[in-house]
């Protein structure tokens, strides 16, 4: 039997993915909210960021623990399978982009030790796209929409573009100025979180393809 | 000495308490025996059935979980050569103590059986005749609202509702099961014991029953026995696990299902059986 027409199975199916919302809407906004105290040199902010990571921790464990008991008591099948897979997979990723703004934040705290190093484009550019991307992916997997699913994974190689970018131009500021080496390097700490939120993000579409037509994308196994 | 054996007597205390949902405890067995002759068919069975809640009773052929079943609305005694000491209270009151009324016991605790077994009657008549003998209608529209009550609450009235005068004979096998719940729902009963209730139906039938039995729970305490492991962890809140006659195990479903206490109902649960 699919278990998918059960209404209560269906309920707590949607239970599931507005919880994975929630938690998916907490890790976008705390990663933004550690790239805007960097830029704008907050330090309130950059504690706030700091010290609540409780919230998410507490969805991650809740959401994997409906995964377990949905998957032992009702067996399901098909596209309820997948979909029970995938919020498993979904939801470490944005455990992990929950973690990576702490680990911004954590890197901001260093940088806003010393005087600024430049103006910041690049990175707030880069947390655009990620938070976009994020966003993109969970759109995707509320609506089961593929199209969406692979633009958030064209959009990846920009961000991996940028990387290189920020890379490159803090390493002339590096080479010039030694002093400058210290927060340099937490900037490219930043733009490397950055881009690993793209990868989770990328992960999450991965998944909804997987959801939504059984078809695994992954390392380019198209 | 089995394994199997040895497991179970190294194993401490019999469980006792399945109320650990804090829920009022609508049925209290303890120290249960019952023989089928000189045969032990039930052995020192102890637990607690928590009101408005699904209990499950599973395990293999022979495991005693439908004599057990039975012996909560005392449908055993009609087997003869039967016997049965211990103690099973609902509410409160001994069920086996003297100068209990066995019929108004089986009104306040239904049963469905496995075969649905409607009267050779109209479909009206099927609910109606427990109403009327039991006097629980005082006139013609009372025993018409009635009827009409415990279709719904079986989710059956609205394929039935134009056709109340026709045989209950000509529904289908899944159709006659939820007259049979409706048959049981109209003298209005507390406890509504069910034995394998959709073990003879199709899988969509199947769906049907199972989603009644949750929306059932809000106003009865149901116990269900199932040979369908999976049907138990996706109906009941609790799962009592039954093995040569003892009670090996009970406890939250979606715990005896992910991590049970004992080997035994880890080995049951994952197949790993017989």
């Amino acid at each position: 039997m699919a278990p998918g027409n059960v209404p209560h199975f269906q309920e707590e199916l949607d239970q599931l993915k507005s919880r994975l919302l929630e938690m998916g809407g907490l890790a976008e906004d705390r990663m933004s909210a550690s790239v805007r105290a960097l830029v704008d040199r907050d330090h309130g902010l950059v504690e706030k960021v700091l010290a609540g990571d409780t919230p998410i921790n507490q969805l991650h464990i809740e959401i994997d623990g409906r995964c377990v008991r949905l998957l032992a008591l009702h067996q399901p099948m098909a596209v309820d399978l997948r979909m029970i897979l995938s919020a498993v997979k979904i939801n470490t990723d944005l455990e992990r982009v929950g973690d990576l703004a702490i680990n911004i934040a954590e890197a901001a705290l260093r940088y806003l030790a010393h005087p600024p190093v430049k103006e910041l484009i690049d990175i707030p550019r880069m947390a655009d796209i990620a938070q976009g991307m994020l966003r993109d992916a969970l759109d995707a997997f509320v609506r089961r929409d593929t199209q969406l699913a692979q633009q958030v994974l064209d959009a990846d190689d920009t961000l991996d573009a940028l990387k290189t970018q920020v890379f490159r131009e803090l390493l002339t500021y590096m080479l010039q100025d030694p002093h400058t080496i210290e927060p340099s390097l937490d900037l490219i700490l930043v733009s490397r979180h950055l881009e690993r939120v793209g990868d989770h993000a990328t992960n999450i579409a991965e998944d909804v393809i997987f959801m939504v037509s059984a078809r695994d994308v992954r390392h380019h196994a198209h | 000495m089995s394994t199997l054996e040895a497991a179970l007597q190294a194993r401490p205390e019999p469980p006792a308490s399945a109320s650990q949902a804090g829920q009022a405890c609508k049925v209290v067995v303890r120290g249960l025996n019952f023989y089928y002759g000189s045969k032990r068919a039930l052995e020192n069975i102890s637990i607690e059935i928590p009101a408005n809640l699904v209990t499950a009773f599973i395990g293999p052929s022979g495991c005693g979980k439908s004599t057990f079943l039975r012996t909560l609305n005392r449908m055993n005694d009609i087997i003869p050569g039967t016997r049965v000491d211990g103690e099973v209270k609902i509410d409160g009151r001994d069920i086996y103590a003297g100068g209990l009324d066995v019929v108004a016991l089986r009104r306040r605790v239904g049963m469905v059986f496995q075969k649905s077994n409607p009267f050779p009657k109209s479909i009206f008549e099927n609910i109606a005749y427990g109403v009327r003998i039991n006097g629980m209608a005082r006139s013609r529209a009372d025993l018409q609202e009635r009827v009409e009550e415990s279709l719904r609450q079986a989710a059956i009235w609205e394929e039935v509702k134009d056709r109340l005068h026709e045989s209950a004979l000509a529904l289908s096998g899944g159709q006659q099961q939820r007259l049979c719940i409706a048959r049981a729902l109209a003298v209005k009963p507390d406890v509504l014991l069910m034995d394998e209730p959709a073990s003879a139906l199709d899988p969509i039938a199947t769906q049907r029953i199972e989603e009644l039995i949750y929306q059932l729970k809000s106003d009865y305490t149901i116990v269900i026995v199932t040979h369908n492991m999976q049907q138990a962890a996706r109906v009941s809140d609790l799962t009592a696990f039954f093995w040569l006659g003892r009670l090996v195990e009970v406890g939250p479903t979606d715990r005896i299902f992910t991590n049970p206490g004992q080997k035994l109902t880890e080995d049951y649960v994952t197949g790993r059986f017989g």
